[in-house]
């Protein structure tokens, strides 16, 4: 990736700053909270009991689609904040959307793979592996359809009217809780998935 | 207060794209290979370290953006490991 292929781009004003300061702390505090569901799960994942274990029921090539999906979503995401940036908010809106969609679907890839698993015999109660299992990844669901509900506000929010300076800043803030979704994925996908099968 | 940092373009965004899905590619492929069981865990740790650098980096703009918020972030970011060692050397004994 060459240095050279940068360019300047001046940044907000005391209350953006205070805003990405308030932002980047949520997220440290959610680095936590999620280190300990992950955590937890490590613990119980040999506690499957009478049920299935996770090389029973885990669809790789499925759940790295499903991976795939949410790392494009990220891309997605920096190009509207690209465009946000440089005020063009039809294209922001379009990558605000796509960003949603690309959320909506991996929100779907998910509903449908715990069906599948409490047809395989996977439910909430059947084990501490599966309880856990099922309290981390679907906290990490519950985060990306609150960043899909953000992200359709925004979008909505930016219909009408005249380029707001605020505009900007608030584009950045939601993509700063998408990536962040989005790199939670990156480690549930490895410790959870391919390290369990 | 006026900050000035410089922010990558659409070109690198893509091809930052394009290397986390070779990366999961990657990833998705040396589970299928059975000579690679004994360094299976630490290479797949590696690539996950990798892409989550590169989203942070990039994406999130830590490379380009204020010290603060990479320092706020690092501080969950390392302590969130140490946390879960120490769940799971103290459990790990009680319920291992």
């Amino acid at each position: 990736m060459s240095e050279h292929a940068v360019e300047a781009h001046s940044g907000g004003h005391d209350a953006g700053h205070a805003r990405k300061v308030a932002m980047w702390v949520f997220l440290g505090s959610e680095c936590l909270f999620f280190g300990t569901l992950i955590a937890t799960f490590l613990l119980y994942r040999g506690r499957t009991g009478d049920g299935p274990a996770a090389s029973d029921v885990f669809d790789i090539p499925f759940t790295s689609v499903s991976s795939f999906i949410l790392l494009m979503s990220s891309l997605t995401m920096v190009l509207a904040h690209h465009a946000a940036s440089r005020r063009d908010r039809r294209t922001m809106r379009i990558w605000l959307i796509a960003t949603a969609l690309l959320g909506t679907v991996f929100l779907a890839g998910q509903v449908f793979e715990f069906t599948e698993f409490v047809e395989h015999g996977l439910t909430v109660t059947t084990s501490p592996f599966a309880s856990s299992f099922y309290l981390l990844t679907g906290l990490h669901g519950a985060h990306v359809a609150v960043g899909v509900l953000m992200l359709l506000v925004t979008a909505f929010m930016s219909f009408g009217g005249r380029y707001r300076d605020d505009e900007g800043m608030n584009v950045e803030i939601v993509g700063l809780y998408w990536h962040f979704v989005d790199i939670v994925w990156i480690v549930i996908f490895t410790v959870v998935y391919l390290l369990q099968v | 207060m006026t900050a000035s940092h410089t922010h990558p373009r659409p070109r690198d965004y893509w091809m930052i794209g394009g290397l986390l899905a070779v990366i999961t590619a990657a990833e998705v492929a040396v589970t299928y290979l059975d000579f690679l069981d004994g360094v299976l865990a630490p290479l797949l740790l590696t690539m996950a370290v990798v892409k989550f650098a590169l989203v942070v980096g990039w994406y999130m703009h830590l490379r380009f953006d204020r010290p603060i918020y990479r320092n706020l972030f690092l501080l969950g970011a390392f302590a969130a490991p140490l946390l879960l060692g120490a769940v799971l050397f103290t459990f790990g004994v009680l319920i291992g």
